[in-house]
């Protein structure tokens, strides 16, 4: 059987000054956008998504696991945040906290019980599991059901950085992603991280060489979530509201298309790709549901020719690791 | 006591449909390794199908349970001929995620030009009416449904399991290479099976359409709880995936009237339970 990912190329001093320099090169073009004209929001809307594309790809494109429920951390965070945020009145930075403890506890809960099946039933799991929060976040009081948690105050971070003005929140919001983006590109490239490609490789030989699998996969798992579940709790402070549509399985599905057309298992091919479908969102969406349409032939022309995804076909091409 | 009966036979008709839904995605999977995340919008096609016969060629519904599922799983036989059979030897992953693509353009196309709202489907005229059994009303379509259903499994069970057709199947499942070997075509097997289980699930939507209205995402929200399903049944075993299927619809249908808030989410919870409790599924091997 075929993997996932082209992974010819190894990690070699080489590659991480490579990865380093394009890493600059984003955050200085992504530094600058206040200058540009371009609309603030559009971009920190696509750095949300960006992140949490992110951490999903840490978990296919490292540990060879598909999460078909990832929307559920985002949801989840972004609820919990909103309700800290909104009912309780906490400052901007102990909000986000709990959005990420509350993602933190989910994906312990999530992750053990999906950790027990492999390969395709392990996505179903995932599915199933963001469902079945679907519908209690639906009937939830706190949640405001249809309506979603509206009007969220976005306070100031820290007493200093008033949120409420766009500049400053798209920095916050900039400063957050490239701390998520660092830390995982730091997962990725540790021991753990080599453990992890180890695994998606050949399990049973990592079995035999006496890794704890399991114990690899859960831990990847909650790594994942907790910072999936961070990108909902920014998330909150662009869109000012929580809803049921970050809970619901078409969000998982958007999710990995991303991650699918940026690159699986590159480092910077899910923020390529959150960039790409949320500009076509924006500038498709007088088109209705011709939208869904195109979304799901991108799917299949992905699937079909061109699995490496942009930055995979491009890091192919120059032999670089990206 | 009315009522608990009535809620037990439209958790029977949901059982059906989880039946035949479960059936035709653990028969695909045994033969292409594939996890039809499309088959909730071949099951709406099914549907829709049956409603343009009926308002467009004036055909009733009794042709429409035949035609449909055959026009749906030639459907189907072209997909898996123009792009499954070109995932062969890849990760599983990729299939589920072609499939997913396929589900979205599909229920986009239909949702542009019906929206979201149902369209109605009249019980043919020999199912009308219902019939008093005693101890509660039975309404002879409802009735004719979890009949039917579980006839077309049987049938399928007996098609797989018990003849030299299914022989072939279930040994092409095992090792196609030898099969081949023997002069099975097996690449044309393959196509048959996708039509085969497409077709089961085209007819569970032609049997659904007097019921729960003709919409375009009548299969989105289905296929994730029949996902479920197959996780707590497991896929390797044909009678495995009917028995689950009625029994967890069954159970819907008691949560129903003990406990409506849980109705949505029971069959969910009984997933994780037996993740935990044993995490092969109740009747599938190591995956």
């Amino acid at each position: 059987m075929t993997t996932l990912t082209d992974d010819t190329l190894r990690a070699t001093p080489r590659a991480m000054r490579d990865e380093m320099i394009v890493f600059v090169v984003m955050a200085l073009l992504l530094a600058s956008v206040p200058f540009t004209g371009v609309y603030p929001f559009f971009v920190m809307q696509a750095l949300c998504f960006a992140l949490l594309a992110c951490a999903f790809n840490l978990l296919i494109g490292y540990g060879g696991l598909l999460s078909f429920g990832h929307a559920m951390f985002l949801g989840t965070a972004g609820y919990c945040s909103a309700h800290a945020l909104k009912v309780w009145a906490l400052p901007p930075e102990l909000g986000i906290l709990v959005g990420i403890a509350a993602a933190f506890v989910l994906s312990l809960i999530t992750g053990f019980i999906s950790i027990r099946r492999q390969g395709i039933y392990f996505s179903m799991i995932t599915l199933a599991l963001s469902q079945l929060l679907y519908f209690i976040y639906l009937q939830a009081p706190f949640t405001h059901g249809e309506d979603g948690i509206q009007g969220i105050p976005q306070g100031r971070m820290f007493g200093i950085f008033d949120l409420s003005k766009p500049t400053v929140l798209y920095y916050v919001v900039l400063v957050g992603f490239l701390a998520g983006f660092l830390l995982i590109f730091r997962i990725i490239n540790s021991p753990f991280g080599e453990v992890l490609k180890a695994i998606r490789e050949n399990e049973p030989r990592a079995i035999s060489l006496g890794y704890r699998t399991d114990q690899y996969k859960f831990l990847a798992f909650v790594l994942s979530g907790t910072l999936a579940g961070f990108a909902g709790a920014l998330k909150v402070f662009v869109a000012q509201n929580a809803s049921l549509t970050d809970v619901h399985w078409s969000m998982s599905g958007e999710v990995v298309l991303m991650t699918l057309v940026g690159g699986l298992g590159t480092i910077f091919g899910p923020v390529v790709g959150a960039f790409v479908i949320i500009a076509m969102q924006q500038y498709l969406a007088g088109f209705g549901q011709w939208v869904t349409v195109i979304q799901g032939s991108i799917f299949v022309i992905c699937v079909l020719t061109f699995r490496r995804g942009v930055i995979g076909e491009i890091a192919h091409y120059f032999r670089r690791s990206l | 006591m009315q009522a608990l009966y009535a809620q037990l036979l439209v958790g029977l008709i949901n059982g059906s449909f989880y039946a035949l839904l479960s059936l035709g995605l653990a028969v695909i999977f045994g033969m292409l390794n594939i996890i039809n995340f499309a088959h909730g919008a071949v099951y709406m096609m099914g549907a829709f199908v049956a409603y343009f016969l009926l308002n467009l060629g004036g055909i009733n519904y009794w042709w429409a349970l035949l035609l449909a599922p055959i026009i749906v799983g030639i459907f189907g036989m072209i997909l898996e001929r123009t792009m499954l059979q070109w995932l062969t030897g890849l990760d599983h992953l990729y299939g589920l995620l072609l499939t997913f693509g396929i589900a979205l353009i599909v229920q986009g196309v239909f949702q542009n030009y019906f929206g979201s709202s149902g369209l109605p489907y009249a019980i043919p005229d020999q199912l009308k009416g219902g019939m008093n059994l005693g101890f509660m009303f039975l309404p002879i379509y409802r009735g004719w449904v979890v009949v039917f259903s579980l006839v077309v499994c049987i049938a399928t069970w007996f098609l797989i399991e018990k003849t030299r057709l299914g022989a072939y199947l279930r040994a092409a499942t095992e090792n196609p290479t030898l099969v081949r070997a023997f002069g099975v075509n097996v690449p044309r097997m393959i196509t048959l099976t996708y039509g085969l289980g497409v077709g089961l699930a085209a007819l569970a939507g032609v049997l659904s359409a007097p019921i729960n209205q003709v919409r375009p995402l009548m299969g989105a929200d289905l296929i994730i709880v029949v996902f479920a399903v197959v996780v707590i049944g497991g896929m390797g075993s044909i009678m495995g995936s009917i028995i689950t299927g009625f029994a967890l619809g069954v159970i819907e249908g008691l949560t129903k009237y003990f406990y409506p808030e849980a109705s949505n989410t029971v069959v969910f919870v009984l997933m994780v339970l037996v993740l935990l409790v044993k995490p092969t599924g109740l009747t599938g091997r190591a995956a």
